[in-house]
């Protein structure tokens, strides 16, 4: 990374010279970038920015990790930062490793080549250049036509068909169609199979979720020094000054509305645990009638909407990352926007993944099902009983509140959830990180992974991040293979 | 709607009567229920919840339920049961934890009696007592299960699966106490009502979610469950351990199972995804269904048998928002439309042919064999007489086909294939060599293909040093000696063979021609078939008899149905020594119609006796004028596809190995890894390990090359604590011992290990060696007597 010179800097002065300033989110400053501020590098330091190295060295269970991390480098003849962060939790890092290799390197619908290009399109959709990096050496090394790195002009018009889908995953799944299927399995010349389809559909989800990861636990790009061919990226920062000075003390006062010491941040933990284990023993405390809770995820929903601003409008994509993008401008637009409210909630009870996407998903591309359900229970049953420094403690309605509050912004919707529960137990600068990293995630800053649960461990945030990809994966999953339904029947 | 039967049964003293019917709902239903008098039904939805009479032509919606101006999710329901002693009882599960029941005699409008919300999540099933008024039961996704008893206002007692959701709970017809219910991790508990601390007993039914589960109406001890692993299997409960008696594979997942009344063997199932139809499977014949409903436009989400004693008349809901009443009459029967046919190989390869007599009887062209045996075959079936159903007189023929032992002999593969020498000396010798060992198996044609290649490929260099005994530098007087040689030889041994080969090869078109069905055997002993037709009903599912006095077979060939795969291979002399016959080659390339054998029929043709004679001389006048091996490229290539269709790849695969790169380029890959693995396969049948593993060393297909590479891995317990060992193979990490110590140096061995099988001793191979050499016993003092070999 030591190469990372003016770039970006320099074509985000060109943006803002054509008169676009961009407003910081924290320090409510326009970036002084017309200055050509010397942009340090991240921290290379271990594998992630936002975790110290040592946090995610050190682990309980030693050696069944160092297994699995030995098993992987020898399978994969690498040891990424991804897999370095996940390891903090080996029993998931075990699925998710699984169901990765199986989709990428195991027998499947789509040539090899072809994976790694629709990874790449994926990540692109987030400007994630750490995914994208990696996929092109891979889709190089499987014997993919370098030519297509030049952009989305060079491949086929086949792969190119798959934009469309791919945008709309990214950004909003709730708008894919079964004519958006139809458009892509019509026979014709570039037509996609269903077993391709769904191959493609199911990487797609993986990398925007992936993506979503990896701005999330800020993982650091790869340190290998192998640089030589011309394609590699140079990470995209709309990092604020304020962002790069990496301490915490600089107080976010837009985001968190009094300045909690540590001891209040203590007496938040508290509050919170207070809150769960009311919120499980008795439930009879008010009986919230059938209208206060559809209003109540309404409102949820709605709400989402305040958290985060539109600070970061105009986005500036370097052209490195454009070139796999089409249509850059498209992004989240929040699913229930004042006034225009009607788009229909996706009703979870009436398409499960358990009852009909596995079904769908498997039947189309064998074993990937299974793969997947195990991922997804996985990380929906993980827990270790604690939460930050107290012990034996049930996290279950925690944990349901963040995959069910991931689910809303997506517009779905469970009846047998009271949603008001979200708004116990997430603050709201949880919320804005929430939304940040499923949404948007590559306007994830330190700050924001800093200002929320302050005295949680970094292994708890990085369990958090493990069940906002696999919630966002999900959702994305169940929109696209619902509209491959409907186009079945 | 065209069929229309119109059917009418007797059942005690109310008769049920009706046909075929449908009527649209406003929404896409989840779930029905029938009331107790099956004159009523009961739809629920997510957006519907009505009450439909079942008129004869019709569904007339009597009642709807849903009420209120913005109705609440507790009307959005997930099952719904109507209790089959009170016709005015209903309960529902609603998708947001709610079990409400509903009382038809309340006179407001609103019929909502209860409502129990002590679920936390999705209730997914809700179940009556078969015979108490008041008890309510209820699984949801929360894991637990709740008994209710109406009088009450809350649960009477909660049952925790201590796993995961539960998909559906069933009271036990016959157990008063007993029901079962089934979970999202594959399980079924079985439970006692009055014990709600632990089940009963518990047991892994499928892999993933079990969805449903259904008690046997008569027969106490079964309990079928359908599952998303697309299976449905009956149990039976009687004895300790579950048992798995049948199982169906369908090709969805099951969403509902349902027995058919009045039919002990008969299931309904309709499928949760993808599949749209029901099925009624007889459960002994699990590969087709025996009854198929094909109504539906979408999924079925609910079905019902009308009546509790009428195995004619089936409900069902739809997402697609139709209800629908089936007839029984009106049914698809899939076996109409199927070939019943069996096929196998016995262990000497004799093949068993059975199927539908007319389909054999309509082949005309065919003709008894010589020296068949007949295989008398009886069809037996009881009739029960308790049964009305229609039957249908089958018949079906055997036929068994023998083969000659002795043509099938392979001897001369097996001789080939060790002897052949491919790779590791010159060119020209390895063609010598092979040819003289094709010829030793009097296979000529063979070995001349194999002396031309040497003369074709060596160049003028090798020839001469190859040939050292003849004038040397002066390369050209090689090839008069091979023409001399070929000269001596062929025209006696070809002469003969060739005449026998010809009427070898008219004898075999006229099988071909004769006896469509029979291509498939290669010899003139085939059998011929005998049926024997008694009026039998083993194919139509709607049918109740037991399997064991369905057919009986008299097997005069005791081996007819063993397993027999070498088969294929028997033909291969026949096949490809045909080709030294013109006439015979000419005949058999018209047949074969495949455009690179017919086009090559010059080249090919050259290579009978005769004319071999000339092509070497052509060569050898091309080769003074040097014309470049290359020139030849492609009537080699023609003449390995022409021995490869043939079926005798293994000269196609030993020449291209022996030519390598001068020829690799003229053959598609896709071709050569074909080839190589059929060669590769047939070697490993005849256990030729060596020679099969040579072939993929020498291969240069990077699929083949790779396959030797597979499954390399050897997995080592420890001696000491007797645990696999994972890491390291000389370290255990468990007993931190040193698990492989040499028995004479007392070492550590980190290399070649190699031990006894007998006694597990071992050590480095060279001490290990040196050891057996002096000493039969083992190093370690065990007393075994180990060899090394």
């Amino acid at each position: 990374m030591n190469r990372l010179g003016p770039g970006p800097v320099g074509s985000a002065t060109a943006a803002s010279a054509a008169g676009q300033y961009r407003v910081c989110g924290n320090c409510r400053k326009v970036p002084r970038q017309e200055k050509r501020v010397q942009v340090s590098p991240p921290l290379t330091r271990g594998p992630s920015a936002f975790i110290p190295e040592n946090e995610v060295m050190q682990a309980n269970g030693l050696d069944e990790r160092t297994n699995l991390l030995v098993e992987e480098y020898s399978t994969s003849g690498r040891l990424d930062n991804i897999t370095q962060v996940m390891s903090i939790h080996t029993q998931y890092l075990e699925s998710f490793l699984r169901s990765q290799f199986y989709m990428l390197r195991m027998d499947g619908p789509l040539p090899l080549p072809y994976r790694h290009y629709i990874a790449i399109m994926a990540a692109a959709r987030h400007q994630c250049s750490y995914l994208i990096n990696m996929h092109v050496d891979e889709f190089l090394k499987t014997g993919g036509i370098a030519e297509w790195l030049n952009g989305l002009e060079y491949i086929p018009q086949r792969l190119k068909n798959l934009n469309e889908i791919n945008k709309l995953l990214a950004h909003r799944p709730w708008l894919i169609t079964k004519e958006h299927i139809q458009k892509l399995v019509k026979t014709g010349e570039n037509n996609w199979s269903l077993p391709e389809l769904v191959h493609a559909v199911v990487l797609l989800a993986h990398y925007h979720a992936l993506a979503s990861f990896v701005f999330g636990s800020g993982i650091n790009p790869e340190r290998d020094p192998d640089t030589s061919n011309g394609v590699r990226l140079i990470a995209v920062n709309n990092f604020c000054v304020c962002d790069l000075a990496n301490d915490n003390n600089i107080e976010n006062a837009s985001l968190t509305s009094s300045n909690f010491g540590i001891a209040d941040s203590l007496s938040e933990l508290e509050a919170l645990m207070e809150r769960m284990k009311r919120l499980q023993e008795d439930k009879e405390d008010e009986e919230a009638s059938q209208e206060e809770m559809a209003t109540r995820f309404e409102k949820e929903k709605k709400e989402s909407l305040l958290v985060i601003s539109g600070a970061f409008d105009d986005e500036i994509v370097s052209t490195d990352v454009s070139r796999y993008i089409e249509d850059p401008g498209f992004g989240y637009k929040d699913f229930a926007r004042r006034g225009e409210d009607h788009l229909p909630t996706f009703r979870a009870q009436d398409y499960t993944w358990e009852n009909h996407g596995f079904s769908l998903v498997n039947r189309l591309y064998s074993d990937i099902g299974h793969l997947l359900d195990e991922k997804f229970r996985m990380v929906y049953n993980l827990t270790y009983n604690t939460m930050a420094t107290h012990e034996d403690v049930d996290t279950t309605t925690l944990r349901r509140a963040l995959f069910n509050y991931v689910h809303c912004m997506y517009g779905i919707r469970y009846d047998d959830y009271d949603y008001g529960e979200v708004n116990q137990l997430l603050e709201r600068s949880l919320k804005v990180y929430i939304k940040t990293v499923t949404c948007y995630p590559e306007r994830t800053t330190k700050r924001m992974y800093d200002s929320y649960w302050r005295q949680f461990k970094h292994s708890e945030k990085v369990h958090v991040n493990l069940l906002l990809m696999e919630a966002r994966m999900q959702a994305e999953l169940l929109y696209a293979l619902r509209a491959i339904t409907r186009h079945l029947t | 709607m065209e069929k229309m039967a119109r059917v009418t049964t007797a059942l005690g003293g109310n008769a049920l009567t009706g046909r075929t019917m449908f009527c649209h709902l406003d929404a896409p239903a989840n779930a029905i229920s029938v009331c107790r008098d099956a004159a009523q039904v009961v739809v629920a939805g997510r957006n519907i919840f009505k009450i439909y009479s079942i008129e004869e032509d019709q569904f007339v919606e009597k009642l709807n339920l849903r009420v209120g101006r913005k109705p609440s999710l507790n009307f959005s329901c997930a099952d719904v049961v109507w209790h089959q002693m009170d016709e005015n009882l209903l309960a529902t599960a609603a998708t947001n934890g709610v079990v409400v029941t509903w009382n038809l005699g309340k006179p407001s409008r609103n019929k909502q009696d209860q409502l129990f919300t002590e679920h936390k999540r999705t209730v997914n099933k809700v179940c009556f007592h078969p015979t108490e008024v008041y008890m309510l039961l209820s699984g949801s996704q929360d894991g637990y299960m709740k008994c209710f008893d109406l009088r009450k206002k809350d649960s009477v007692s909660t049952f925790s699966g201590q796993s995961e959701s539960v998909r559906d709970v069933q009271f036990s017809i016959r157990d008063y106490f007993t029901f079962a219910a089934t979970f999202e991790n594959g399980n079924v508990q079985l439970w006692d009502i009055r014990r709600p601390d632990r089940y009963e007993r518990m047991f892994t039914a499928h892999n993933g979610p079990v969805f449903c589960c259904d008690w046997h109406p008569e027969d106490r001890g079964w309990l079928a469950t359908g599952g998303r692993d697309k299976m449905v299997k009956v149990w039976d409960m009687n004895t300790t351990r579950a048992k798995e008696i049948y199982c169906v594979q369908t090709i969805a997942s099951v969403a509902r199972v349902k027995w058919r009344p009045e039919c002990k063997h008969h299931i309904a199932t309709c499928s949760m995804m993808v599949d749209h139809n029901i099925y009624v499977w007889d459960v002994r014949r699990p590969f087709i269904p025996s009854a198929m409903f094909e109504e539906h436009k979408d999924v079925t989400t609910g079905i019902v048998w009308r009546h509790l004693h009428d195995p004619y008349f089936l409900l069902s809901g739809s997402k697609d928002s139709t209800l629908y009443q089936h007839i029984f009459k009106d049914a698809s029967q899939p076996i109409d439309r199927a070939n019943p046919e069996g096929l196998c190989y016995s262990l000497y390869g004799d093949l068993a042919f059975a199927a539908k007599e007319s389909l054999i009887s309509s082949d005309s062209n065919r003709k008894p064999y010589i020296g068949d045996r007949r295989h008398p075959i009886f069809f037996k079936r009881k009739l029960d007489p308790t049964e009305q159903f229609e039957y249908i007189s089958s018949s079906s023929a055997l036929s068994v086909f023998e083969t000659d032992v002795e043509s099938g002999s392979m001897d001369w593969f097996v001789h080939t294939a060790k002897q052949y020498a491919l790779a590791g000396r010159p060119l020209a010798e390895l063609c010598d060599h092979n040819a003289k060992v094709a010829k030793g198996l009097d296979r000529n044609q063979v070995a001349q293909t194999w002396t031309m290649l040497r003369i074709i490929y060596s160049s003028l260099g090798t020839v001469s040093s190859t040939n050292l005994n003849h004038s040397m530098g002066k390369g050209s007087t090689a090839l008069p000696l091979m023409n001399s040689f070929n000269l001596k030889d062929i025209p006696s041994g070809l002469g003969s063979e060739s005449r026998l080969d010809r009427s070898k090869g008219e004898s075999r078109t006229e099988n071909i021609l004769m006896d469509s069905s029979s291509t498939l055997i290669n010899n003139e002993d085939n059998e011929e078939t005998e049926g024997s037709d008694v009026p039998a009903d083993y194919l139509l599912g709607d049918v109740e008899a037991d399997e064991d006095d369905l057919y009986m077979m008299d097997h005069e060939n005791p081996h007819a149905e063993e397993q027999e795969y070498s088969l294929p291979q028997e033909a291969f002399p026949l096949r490809h020594e045909i080709v030294d016959n013109p006439s015979a080659l000419d005949h058999l390339q018209d047949k074969a119609d495949s455009p690179h054998v017919s086009g090559n029929e010059a080249e090919t043709v050259s290579l009978t006796p005769v004319e071999s004679f000339s092509l070497i001389s052509i060569s050898h006048s091309l080769y003074e004028n040097r014309l470049p091996s290359d020139f030849f490229n492609p009537i080699v290539r023609d003449t390995l596809l022409f021995y490869a269709e043939q079926g005798d790849v293994q000269t196609a695969v030993s020449v291209l190995i022996v030519l390598g790169d001068r020829i690799r380029k003229e053959i598609d890959e896709q071709t050569q890894e074909h080839w190589y693995t059929s060669y590769i396969d047939l070697l490993q049948r005849f256990q030729l390990w060596n020679i099969s593993n040579e072939v993929i060393k020498l291969s240069t297909c990077r699929a083949i090359n790779c396959l030797n590479q597979a499954s390399t891995t050897l997995h080592v317990n420890c001696s000491n604590c007797k645990r696999p060992m994972s890491n390291r193979g000389w370290i255990c990490d468990r007993c931190r011992q040193c698990a492989s110590m040499c028995a004479v140096c007392h070492h550590v061995v980190k290399g070649l290990f190699v031990w006894c099988q007998g006694c597990s001793h071992g050590g480095h191979l060279q001490h290990i060696m040196k050891w057996l050499e002096t000493s039969s016993h083992c190093p370690a003092g065990c007393g075994h007597l180990c060899e090394y070999t």
